[in-house]
């Protein structure tokens, strides 16, 4: 499968205030979105995510590098055919109901009047938002224009998706429906490319990821290549024995209720805290043995760099 | 086709906008209450409702195309709804010229209207429909559509309060002027003269546009003003907004 977007060595200075004060957000940016995957862009705030999409979309100039958009420069209208874009913070045309606001973004992609109409309905019924089509979106709250702006960023039926930060500012519920709607583009074949705070959902949903920190990228990869399997630490919550007891088996965090949580760095001295708690006639509440996350990825990386 | 779509949007917003009905509603009130002053004067009275008529609907369309030309691509790079619209197949100058566009939609609206009150009054002073007056009408219409140009123009660049001093001073200048004329004419020539006639040359002459004068006193209008008129305010605003494309085409949206 070919790349779908490409990013080699894309730098960006800005030069912002009275006196112009120049600041690199991007140093030399470089990766590949391949079809048909679910590709997480993740990085702490400030790092140089939007800076990233915005080149990408032809809103800001890169002072360097190349950027390859199906094949095309970022510039080229042809090249935003089959692209769809979700921005991080949903700022749209509030005096626009969302069936206006969705016609006009149809009407841009020339999508004939017929099946305009068919469209948006299927759209608004995807996102949930069907009970909503006819007010205007200055009435909208922040989770509901998140929704309708996935509907606008669909409305092409595109074949490349670009999501800032798509699930900020939705509940539980609605973080579950957008997740499962962006898995089902990647079914009917479309690649997405996303970013997010929350690690939990890249880490769920994503093929690949690269992490961006300070406008370098310092990971990237396949994320069961950069996620370790391997047991870090095993935390055990027991009762009915002293705290000193458990020290020297591995670190006690936290004692509460006459319950001590223990993290255990040694697989084999997992099993002597388990003798401990049948000597001592104690119990045990639970046994999480932790594998390496994209979170303990994502701080390490952060930290390093 | 783009262009369209984005003008009919741009239309839409400028409508759904209250300060347009503001500046409509006072307009219209202005029209009306020349019936006032016409009272008041000693003389031909229809005259006085004609130009007050005249003058109403220059100096309100004026001001409808400045304040909502000055903020109509300021405020989409402000809300940041730019950044969804970049992101469709379109051109940056696209998006100009259709903004462009749909604000000259809307003051053909609203100049319509006005237009609309203005007749019915002189209506009821004259019991005549006088089509000639909707000639001036389409001057100023001319003569706004140029301003709408330069509002836009600085709209790339500036702040709505910024932009809004500089196109009412490109208003102001280009009211005043043709007083350069006289001025070249006393000057002996040198280089004093070459300069006050480049300087005259750059500077916009919005006069072309003013026919107030013969229309409401019924002078012959001179040959070849209609094609003078278009053709000076078609290169000057196709110039304005040649300058606002090369300004937007290489602006960052941070």
């Amino acid at each position: 499968m070919g790349n779908v977007l490409e990013l080699r060595d894309v730098r960006k200075t800005f030069k912002l205030g009275f006196i112009p004060k120049p600041r690199e957000v991007l140093k030399g940016v470089s990766f590949d979105v391949a079809e048909g995957e679910i590709f997480g862009y993740l990085g702490p705030n400030g790092a140089g995510k939007t800076s990233t999409i915005k080149c990408v979309l032809g809103l800001i100039f890169p002072d360097a590098g190349t950027i390859s958009l199906f094949g095309r420069s970022p510039l080229d209208p042809r090249s935003k055919d089959k692209l769809g874009f979700l921005p991080e913070n949903p700022y749209f045309y509030d005096y626009l109901t969302a069936r206006e606001f969705l016609d006009f973004y149809a009407q841009l992609f020339g999508v004939a009047k017929g099946e305009r109409s068919e469209r948006i309905a299927r759209l608004l019924k995807l996102v949930d938002m069907e009970r909503a089509s006819a007010l205007p979106l200055r009435k909208f709250s922040r989770g509901m224009l998140q929704r309708v702006g996935l509907a606008q960023a669909l409305i092409n039926e595109p074949s490349f998706v670009i999501l800032d930060e798509p699930l900020g500012g939705l509940d539980p519920l609605g973080r579950k429906e957008i997740r499962d709607i962006i898995l089902s583009l990647r079914d009917a074949g479309r690649t997405v490319l996303f970013t997010s705070h929350i690690l939990q959902d890249i880490e769920m949903i994503c093929d690949r990821v690269a992490i961006v920190v300070d406008g370098r990228i310092h990971n990237q990869g396949r994320l069961a290549d950069l996620v370790s399997e391997k047991i870090l630490f095993t935390e055990i919550t027991v009762s009915g024995l002293a705290a000193t007891d458990l020290a020297a088996f591995g670190e006690c965090v936290s004692v509460r209720d006459g319950r001590a949580l223990v993290k255990v760095y040694a697989e084999d001295k997992v099993q002597g805290v388990l003798d401990l708690v049948r000597e001592g006639h104690g119990r045990v509440h639970a046994l999480i043995p932790r594998a390496q996350t994209l979170e303990d990825l994502f701080v390490d990386t952060v930290a390093r760099s | 086709m783009t262009i369209s779509v984005i003008a009919r949007n741009t239309f839409k917003e400028a409508v759904r906008d209250r300060i347009l009905y503001l500046l409509l509603f006072f307009s219209g009130l202005t029209i009306i209450l020349s019936r006032v002053l016409a009272v008041l004067t000693v003389g031909d009275r229809v005259k006085v409702v004609k130009d007050v008529g005249l003058a109403s609907i220059s100096f309100f369309g004026a001001l409808m195309a400045i304040m909502i030309g000055t903020g109509l691509v300021y405020k989409e790079i402000e809300k940041r709804t730019i950044f969804t619209l970049i992101s469709k197949p379109i051109r940056r100058a696209e998006f100009l010229l259709g903004k462009f566009l749909g604000l000259v939609l809307t003051l053909a609206v609203m100049l319509g209207a006005m237009t609309l009150i203005f007749l019915v009054v002189v209506f009821l002073h004259t019991f005549k429909v006088e089509f000639g007056l909707v000639l001036a009408v389409v001057f100023i219409f001319m003569e706004l559509v140029l301003l709408t140009a330069v509002a836009v123009l600085f709209s790339c660049f500036s702040t709505p309060i910024l932009s809004s001093l500089f196109a009412l001073s490109f208003y102001l200048i280009g009211h005043f002027s043709w007083g350069l004329e006289t001025l070249i004419k006393k000057t002996p020539a040198g280089a004093g003269r070459t300069f006050l006639r480049i300087l005259y040359t750059l500077l916009p002459d919005l006069e072309n546009f003013n026919i107030k004068t013969e229309v409401v006193q019924n002078l012959p209008l001179p040959a070849g003003l209609w094609l003078g008129a278009a053709g000076y305010g078609a290169a000057y605003t196709a110039f304005v907004l040649l300058l606002a494309v090369l300004v937007f085409r290489r602006r960052d949206f941070i």
